[in-house]
Order: C-alpha cells, then sequence, then structure tokens
C-alpha cells in the first residue's frame, strides 16, 4: 500500500493568467482518505490559495463534484487509495464555466431546475381541516427514486448533450420534474409538459446513458427522460385521437 | 446570479472549454454511443438491399438471379458485413436499453429489467426461427 | 397537455416503432441475404418460392412497414448524430429535409414496389 499519492490538481487563476494550469502536489495516503481529504490537506498544508466547493462530505449535499481523471465525482466518495500511487488528476465538471480553480458557476443549472417547478403544483389547495395528503407506499415507489437526486450535477458534466448544446435542460433537471409529476399529490404534469416539450426540453436528449452510469444517488435520469418521452408521445396520441377528451 | 460575464477586476472572466469535434473519442461510452446511432445507417441501407430484392423478384427469375449473383460481389459483400455487425449492434443495444425506457408493473410490483429485455430477446429469437420458416419450410 | 412542438412525439414514435422492427426482423434477414447466399452456406430459395412469399398481401403489409418505419428510425437517428457528433446544429433546417425528406421518398418508393409486385 502507497504511502503517498501526488494530485495533478487543475489551477485557474484568472487575475493573472487565461488558461487553466495544472499543480502537482504530493500528499500522504492513508488508506480512509478521500479526495476530497486530500484536497483539504493542500489547502490547510501546501497551497492555501486553492478554491473548491464542499461540506458535508458524505454524499448527501452535492458541492463537491468534480473531475478525478476525466470521470465525473463526488470527491467526498472517491477513495484516493484506488487510485495509487497515481498521479490523480483533479479538474473542475466538464461542460460548466470555470470561476477559479476547482469552482464552477452553476447558474444556468439552477435556472433550469426552477423552470420545471420542482414542487408540487395543486389546482386547489386542500383546506388545513382536512388534514394532509395522504400517500401509500405505493405512490412513493412511483417516484422515489427521482427524489434522491442532490443536484450535484454529475449528469450534466458527464451528458455530452448538454455540453454541445448549454441550451439543453438536461438530466438532473427532467429526472426532477417527473418526480414531482409521478408524486400522487402533484397536479401540475401538464404545466411541466408545456416546459418540457420544447425543443431544448426531452426531445434533445438521444439516450446516451452516461447521466446514469456517472449519478451517485443512483437516480437513472436516462431513464426518467426515456419515461418521459413515452409520456409525451401518449398524450399526443390521446390528443390526436380524442382531442376533446385531452383538454 | 446573472452570468455578468463583463470584465471588472472583482469579476473576472469565467473560463469556458471548447468542445472539440472530436469530443467522442475521448471516451469508450461516447464511442460506442456513436457507433451505436451510426447503425442507423445500415438500416438505411438495408432497406435500400430489400428493396433492390423486391424490385429484382417482381422483373423476373432472370433479374432474381442476377441480384443474387451481385449480392456476392465485394461491394455488397463489403456492405452486407458491416451492416450485418450493426445491424446487431443495434438490435443488442435495443434491447439492452428497453427496461430503461419503461416500467412494466405486474399489481404493485415492478418487473425487474432483465426480464424485460430477456422477453426483448427472447421475440427477437422467435421472428428469426419464423423468418427461416417461411422462406424453407415446406408448408 | 399542452404539448409545444407537437411533431416531435410523432417523430420519435416512429424512431421507436422502426428501431423495434429493425432490431427484431432484419439481423436474421440480412445473415440471410446478405452473408448466408452470396458466401453459399445456405442454397436461397427457389424464385417461385420467393415470388410466391412476396406476393402475398400480408407480406406485402410487414414488408412496407418495415422499410417504411426503419427509414423514419435512420432519418430521426442521422438527424441527431448530425446535430450532435458533427457539431452543425445550424443547419438544421436541412438536415430536417434530407432525413425526413429521405424516410418519405423512400417510403413511397416501397409501397409502389410492394404494390406492383406480380
Amino acid at each position: 500500500m502507497s504511502e503517498r499519492i501526488t494530485l495533478q490538481v487543475a489551477r485557474y487563476r484568472p487575475e493573472k493568467e487565461s488558461e487553466i494550469q495544472f499543480e502537482s502536489y504530493e500528499l500522504p495516503c492513508p488508506k480512509e482518505w478521500v479526495v476530497l481529504d486530500g484536497l483539504n490537506h493542500i489547502k490547510d498544508r501546501i497551497d492555501g490559495t486553492l478554491s473548491y466547493r464542499w461540506s458535508c462530505r458524505m454524499g448527501i449535499c452535492g458541492s463537491c463534484g468534480m473531475l478525478v481523471n476525466g470521470e465525473p465525482k463526488l470527491t467526498c466518495a472517491t477513495f484516493l487509495a484506488d487510485y495509487a500511487p497515481g498521479p490523480v488528476r483533479v479538474e473542475p465538471l466538464r461542460n460548466f464555466p470555470v470561476i477559479r480553480d476547482l469552482v464552477v458557476e452553476i447558474g444556468d443549472f439552477m435556472g433550469k431546475l426552477a423552470r420545471v417547478k420542482p414542487w408540487i403544483v395543486r389546482d386547489s389547495e386542500k383546506p388545513l381541516s382536512e388534514g394532509e395528503y395522504r400517500q401509500t407506499p405505493e405512490e412513493l415507489d412511483n417516484y422515489k427514486q427521482f427524489s434522491m437526486c442532490i443536484n450535484c450535477m454529475l449528469c450534466y458534466s458527464a451528458c455530452p448533450i448538454y455540453g454541445l448544446d448549454p441550451h439543453f435542460i438536461g438530466p438532473a433537471a427532467i429526472a426532477l420534474a417527473q418526480r414531482y409529476n409521478l408524486d400522487s399529490r402533484d397536479q401540475g404534469a401538464a404545466e411541466r409538459m408545456q416546459i418540457l416539450s420544447e425543443h431544448d426540453g426531452i426531445w434533445g436528449c438521444t439516450f446516451v446513458g452516461e447521466c446514469t452510469k456517472v449519478c451517485p444517488k443512483h437516480v437513472d435520469p436516462a431513464g426518467a427522460i426515456q419515461r418521459y418521452k413515452l409520456q409525451a408521445a401518449m398524450e399526443w396520441v390521446k390528443a390526436f385521437v380524442l382531442p376533446r377528451a385531452a383538454q | 446570479m446573472t452570468p455578468n460575464t463583463a470584465y471588472t477586476p472583482y469579476h473576472p472572466r469565467w473560463h469556458r472549454t471548447r468542445v472539440s469535434t472530436y469530443w467522442w473519442l475521448a471516451r469508450g461510452s461516447y464511442f460506442l454511443f456513436i457507433l451505436r446511432e451510426l447503425s442507423s445507417l445500415a438500416v438505411a441501407w438495408f432497406v435500400v438491399y430489400l428493396l433492390m430484392l423486391i424490385s429484382a423478384v417482381s422483373t423476373g427469375n432472370d433479374a432474381y438471379q442476377q441480384f443474387l449473383h451481385w449480392s456476392g460481389t465485394p461491394f455488397a459483400l463489403f456492405m452486407n458485413i458491416g451492416s450485418f455487425v450493426f445491424v446487431v449492434l443495434h438490435a443488442v443495444t435495443w434491447f439492452n436499453l428497453a427496461p430503461q425506457a419503461m416500467v412494466v408493473k405486474v399489481g404493485s410490483k415492478r418487473v425487474p429489467g432483465f426480464l424485460i429485455a430477456g422477453s426483448n430477446y427472447a421475440g427477437w429469437v422467435l421472428v428469426s426461427i419464423a423468418i427461416v420458416a417461411i422462406l424453407f419450410i415446406q408448408w | 397537455m399542452y404539448i409545444k412542438r407537437p411533431i416531435e412525439p410523432l417523430l420519435w414514435l416512429l424512431f421507436s416503432a422502426g428501431g423495434v422492427m429493425a432490431a427484431l426482423v432484419m439481423p436474421m434477414t440480412l445473415f440471410l441475404f446478405g452473408l448466408a447466399f452470396p458466401f453459399g452456406w445456405l442454397a436461397p430459395p427457389t424464385y417461385d418460392r420467393l415470388l410466391a412469399i412476396v406476393s402475398n398481401p400480408l407480406t406485402r403489409v410487414i414488408l412496407f412497414v418495415l422499410c417504411s418505419l426503419s427509414l423514419f428510425h435512420w432519418a430521426h437517428r442521422f438527424r441527431y448524430t448530425l446535430y450532435d457528433g458533427l457539431q452543425i446544429k445550424h443547419l438544421n433546417e436541412v438536415i430536417n429535409m434530407v432525413c425526413y425528406g429521405g424516410a418519405v421518398v423512400g417510403t413511397l418508393v416501397a409501397a409502389y414496389l410492394l404494390v406492383t409486385v406480380p
């Protein structure tokens, strides 16, 4: 078991350079360390100017997504020992503009997320006196997988379509829309269909499937998107065949 | 978080990497994806080939024999061997992806993915047998 | 439900149906007519037999559906491959015309050929 490991970390300091540089850092490699531990060691002991995002360090906040040897990963869930003796290349998430070092601009995703209305949409609210909206375990199972999304954006990094066309609404946004569409308490499926049946919505997806491969929470956004396409197609058939009933 | 990209000392320029035209060579899974998408050309070629066969059959026995002879020429063999590989790639990737695209429920339990893929493969075998039967078995 | 761009679900349905038909039928058929018969591994069916099969109304319908849907499958998939693989989205209208137009032309040719089988 190697005692030390080399990290090649992407650096981008816009105030003094216009291209991304790589700097090598040699660190200890205890077997329980993850990449995030390595980055924290660099910042604490070697180079305090390194900038990166992290928070919970346990795979639930979605902050620490980066490319580790070209693969989108949560750095808090990727063990350094698996890559020993290295070198391990750590880069900011692909397909996003880089603000500084390993920090990317995520405004695009935040805007898209808000567009798909990821909340319960009701035509009419139940008065408080009538109690809560009840849901059976089967109804919960319908959408539970898609509710696991932690907005880490690894799927956007993996999706070549998003890389080629930043207008594409992207895997996580569609999976989260499905999470609410399939929720028995929600009545907003029509509103979301309006948004997602645009050209930069579901139809941009060509089912590459990379998003599902990199998702750390097994949300399967590719499956969500294909099912949504089928749903849209069924809605279209219904509207075509029974125009009045589909109003 | 408005994307204000004007350069100021306190809001420096973001770095955007251009996507290369050869992005699909960067990873094995991207390359396989593009091969899968290119299999549609093999599908289109087969339609052309099939229509040529039908046209030959309509014309007469000589045309049919000529077609069979032509199908042995290097060009036809090259197209057909390549297309066969790609058509099989299409079929395999299609059936393997089917479980992700549809959720089939029996009662309240979800049918596991390998059964959906398996039933697709079974259908493939049945149709293939049927084709051979129609062409060869003396009814 | 109000669907924006209502042509897309139709094109996707055609693509899916074409994909299923192509996946089920083409491998064996191409193996026989493209490899086995030319290489002499199997004797091809006699002319009379093949004519009898092809002139059957049910066969004609199946072959027409197979050809048409497969062409629309190609059109849809190839259109996206050109968008993404070659990054030439700006040639949008031209790509759509060539792909779906080609599928329509092929469908008409298939219809003509299958109707005129003796």
